[in-house]
C-alpha cells in the first residue's frame, strides 16, 4: 500500500502518536519533573507540527476515501487551533503549579481534544463529522473537572458531560434524518442528493443546527456556558472559550457551505434567529455579572452570535469575515484570559471584577492592556477587534439583512457598557490590596498577543488574505 | 414472509412497552430489568433483519455488561423514589410541550414522505451469499473505516484516562500489592527464629 495517501492527514497522525508516547512516558516515570518534561515535549511537538504545516509541507487533497479534506480552510484553522493550544499549554504549566494540579494527563487530554478539533475541520463526511465531534469534547469534559477536589469544577464537568450527550443525541438524530434522505454519508453527494425539497430533510438540517449550537454555545442552546466557564480551571476555561468554538464553526461552515447550498434558505432563517438571540443575550446577561469568568462566558456567547453572521450568506466574503473573526476573538480573548490568570493576590488568582479595582495605580501596564482588549472586544476602532466586526456587519449587509446588521451594532453597544464597567473599576475606584510580581513567560505572551490587537490596523491586508486563500478554497 | 411480519410487530410492540416501562416504573431495578427486555427484543429485530452479528453483539455489550453495570450502579446508590416522581409532575408541561412538537414534526414527516428508490437503491449492501455477515463487516471495518474505527478507540482511550484522572486517588497510607516485592521474598527473609522464654510475650 502506498503510504503516500496518509499525508494529508499527517499532522493528525503525528499529534495522536506523540499523545500515546507522552501518556506511556507519564505512566512510566511519575516524579517531580514529569509534567514539565511531557509538557514541554508536548509544546515542541505542536510547535513541529505547526511549523510543517506553516510552511505548506502538507499535502492537499482528500484521504481515507473522501472522509477527510485537507485544503486552505481547514489547514487555516488548524494553524488557529494548534496556535492556541500551544499558548494554552504554556500557560497552563504556569498556572497548575500555582493551584497545585500537576496532572501530567491534563496535557495528554488536551492533545487528544486537538486531534479531534483537527478531524473535525477537516472532516468530510457525516461519521467522522460526529466520531471528532465527540473525540474533541469527552477530554474537554474531563478537563472541566479535573480539579476533582472543587465541587465547582467536578459540577461544571458533569453538567457539560450532560448537557453535551444530549446535543450528540440531537445532532445524531439530525445527521441520520439528513442520511436517510440522501443516502449518502458524503458531503458532496449529499449536495447533489438535496435537489427535492423535502419536510423530512429540513428537520434533519434543524436538529444538526441545534447540536451544533450547543457545541458553540448559541442562544437558546447556551446555559452550560457560564457555570462551566466558572467551575473549571482558568486555563481550561480559556482553552474552552476558543479553540473549540474555531472548530465546531469550522465544521459548520463547511457543512452548511460543501453540503447544503441548495437548503440556503432554510438554515439561513435558523442561523438568522441564533445569530441575533446570541448577540442580544450575551449582551444583556453580562450586565449583572460580579465574576470575570461568567462575564467573559456571556462575552463569548455574544461574540459567536457575530461569528455565526459571516456563514448567514454563505458567500465567499460572509466566510472570509468569519475567517478573520475567528483569528482576531483567538487573540483578544486568549489576552485577556492570561492576563486574568497572571493577576494574582497573596498567591490567590483573582475571580470577581473588584478584586481587579484600583489596579491602574499599583501596575499601570498591566491595567492599560486590560483596557485595550476590552475596548477591543467591544469593537473600538482602531483595534484588532473593530475590523473583525466591521467585516461580518459588512457581510451582513452585503446579504440584505441590514436588521440583523442593526441588531449587531446594538448589542455591540450594550456590550461596551460592561466592558467600559471593568475599565471603569481599574481606573476610577481605590483599593488596598497589591497583586503579585507576573511571571516573564505570561508577560511575553500578553504583550505579544496585546501588540497583535494594537497594531492590526497597519497591515490588516495580511491577516484579511491570509483569510481570504483560507475561505477561497471552499468555493471551488 | 406473514411469520416475519408477524415477529416484527411482537418484537417491536414488546420493546417500545418495555421502554416505556423503563421510564414510568418506580423501582429502579425494575426499570434495568425492562432496559434488558427492550435490548432482547432490538436484537431480535436485528435478527429478522438477517443481521446476526449485531444481534449477538447487542446481547453481549449491552446485556452482558451495560445492563449488568446498570444494575449494580442503582443497587449501590439508592434512590430515592418519592423525589423522582414529584420533579416529573414540575416539568410535565414543558415536556409535554416539547414531546408534542417533536411528536408533531414526526408526523409531518410521515405524511410528506415520498419514498424516492433511487435514493434508498443507494443504501442496499450488496450481500455476498459466500460470506456471512461477521466476515462482510470484518472486511470493511479495518480496511474502508480504518478512520473510523481508530477515531473510536481514540475515544475509547480518552475516556478511559478520563475516568482514571478523576476517581483514582493516590493515598500513601493505602496498601498496595507490589509484586517485585513478593516474588523476591525468600523463606530466610520472611521467617524470624524466636527463642521464647516461658511466661513472656513478644
Amino acid at each position: 500500500m502506498n503510504l503516500l495517501i496518509f499525508t494529508p492527514v499527517l499532522p493528525e497522525i503525528a499529534i495522536t502518536i506523540v499523545s500515546m508516547f507522552l501518556l506511556i512516558i507519564g505512566v512510566f516515570k511519575k516524579n517531580e519533573k514529569t509534567y514539565s518534561t511531557i509538557s514541554n515535549l508536548a509544546i515542541l511537538s505542536l510547535l513541529v507540527v505547526l511549523f510543517l504545516i506553516f510552511s505548506g509541507s502538507v499535502p492537499k487533497g482528500v484521504s481515507f476515501g473522501g472522509s477527510l479534506i485537507t485544503d486552505s480552510f481547514s489547514l487555516y484553522l488548524k494553524t488557529l487551533i494548534l496556535t492556541s493550544s500551544i499558548i494554552i499549554l504554556i500557560v497552563s504549566n504556569i498556572y497548575l503549579r500555582n493551584i497545585n494540579l500537576l496532572k501530567f494527563e491534563y496535557i495528554i487530554l488536551v492533545l487528544l481534544s486537538v486531534v479531534g478539533m483537527m478531524i473535525m475541520v477537516s472532516s468530510n463526511d457525516l461519521i467522522s463529522l460526529y466520531l471528532s465531534i465527540e473525540l474533541q469534547s469527552l477530554p474537554l469534559y474531563v478537563l472541566a473537572s479535573i480539579r476533582n477536589k472543587s465541587s465547582k469544577s467536578t459540577e461544571s464537568g458533569l453538567k457539560y458531560f450532560v448537557l453535551g450527550a444530549l446535543s450528540s443525541c440531537i445532532l445524531l438524530y439530525g445527521l441520520s434524518l439528513i442520511y436517510g434522505y440522501t443516502g449518502s454519508i458524503y458531503y458532496n453527494e449529499i449536495a447533489s442528493n438535496l435537489s427535492e425539497y423535502d419536510v423530512g430533510i429540513l428537520i434533519g438540517v434543524a436538529f444538526t443546527l441545534a447540536g451544533f449550537a450547543f457545541k458553540i454555545s448559541a442562544v437558546p442552546f447556551h446555559m452550560w456556558t457560564p457555570d462551566v466557564y466558572e467551575g473549571s480551571p482558568t486555563t481550561v476555561t480559556a482553552f474552552f472559550a476558543v479553540a473549540p468554538k474555531i472548530a465546531a464553526l469550522g465544521l459548520i461552515v463547511r457543512i452548511l457551505i460543501t453540503a447544503m447550498p441548495n437548503l440556503i434558505a432554510d438554515w439561513q432563517s435558523i442561523l438568522i434567529l441564533l445569530s441575533i438571540f446570541s448577540m442580544l443575550l450575551g449582551a444583556f446577561s453580562a450586565i449583572g455579572q460580579r465574576n470575570l469568568k461568567r462575564l467573559l462566558a456571556y462575552s463569548s456567547i455574544s461574540h459567536m452570535g457575530f461569528a455565526l453572521m459571516g456563514v448567514i450568506n454563505g458567500s465567499f466574503d460572509g466566510v472570509r469575515s468569519l475567517s478573520l473573526y475567528m483569528l482576531i476573538y483567538l487573540v483578544m480573548s486568549l489576552a485577556l484570559f492570561i492576563s486574568i490568570i497572571a493577576l494574582k493576590t497573596n498567591d490567590e488568582h483573582i475571580e470577581n471584577i473588584e478584586d481587579i479595582s484600583g489596579l491602574a495605580k499599583i501596575n499601570p501596564v498591566m491595567a492599560l492592556i486590560i483596557s485595550i482588549l476590552l475596548f477591543s472586544l467591544a469593537g473600538i476602532p482602531p483595534l484588532a477587534g473593530f475590523f473583525a466586526k466591521f467585516y461580518v456587519l459588512y457581510a451582513a449587509i452585503d446579504a440584505k439583512l441590514y436588521y440583523l446588521a442593526i441588531f449587531g451594532v446594538l448589542s455591540s453597544v450594550i456590550s461596551a457598557f460592561y466592558y467600559l464597567r471593568i475599565i471603569k473599576v481599574m481606573y476610577f475606584e481605590e483599593s488596598a490590596i497589591s497583586f503579585d510580581p507576573i511571571s516573564k513567560r505570561l508577560k511575553t505572551i500578553i504583550y505579544l498577543l496585546t501588540a497583535i490587537t494594537l497594531l492590526f490596523f497597519l497591515r490588516p491586508s495580511i491577516f484579511i488574505n491570509f483569510a481570504g486563500t483560507a475561505s477561497a478554497s471552499l468555493f471551488i | 414472509m406473514i411469520v416475519v411480519s408477524l415477529l416484527f410487530y411482537l418484537f417491536s410492540f414488546i420493546m417500545i412497552a418495555s421502554a416505556f416501562m423503563v421510564i414510568l416504573s418506580r423501582n429502579p431495578v425494575h426499570s434495568v430489568l425492562f432496559l434488558i427486555l427492550c435490548f432482547f427484543n432490538s436484537a431480535g429485530i436485528f435478527l429478522i433483519l438477517g443481521a446476526e452479528f449485531l444481534a449477538f453483539i447487542l446481547v453481549i455489550v449491552y446485556v452482558g455488561a451495560v445492563a449488568v453495570l446498570f444494575l449494580f450502579v442503582v443497587m449501590m446508590l439508592d434512590v430515592e423514589f418519592k423525589s423522582i416522581s414529584s420533579t416529573v409532575i414540575s416539568y410535565l408541561p414543558i415536556g409535554l410541550t416539547i414531546g408534542v412538537i417533536v411528536l408533531a414534526e414526526l408526523m409531518l414527516v410521515l405524511f410528506t414522505w415520498k419514498r424516492d428508490y433511487s435514493v434508498t437503491d443507494n443504501l442496499s449492501i450488496t450481500t455476498d451469499k459466500q460470506y456471512s455477515n461477521t466476515e462482510i463487516i470484518g472486511l470493511v471495518l479495518y480496511t474502508d473505516n480504518i478512520l473510523f474505527f481508530q477515531l473510536a478507540g481514540l475515544i475509547l482511550l480518552a475516556s478511559m484516562i478520563g475516568a482514571i484522572v478523576l476517581t483514582v486517588n493516590h493515598r500513601p497510607s493505602a496498601k498496595r500489592q507490589d509484586i517485585n516485592k513478593q516474588v523476591e521474598r525468600d523463606a530466610e527473609s520472611s521467617i524470624k527464629n524466636i527463642d521464647m522464654k516461658p511466661g513472656s510475650g513478644i
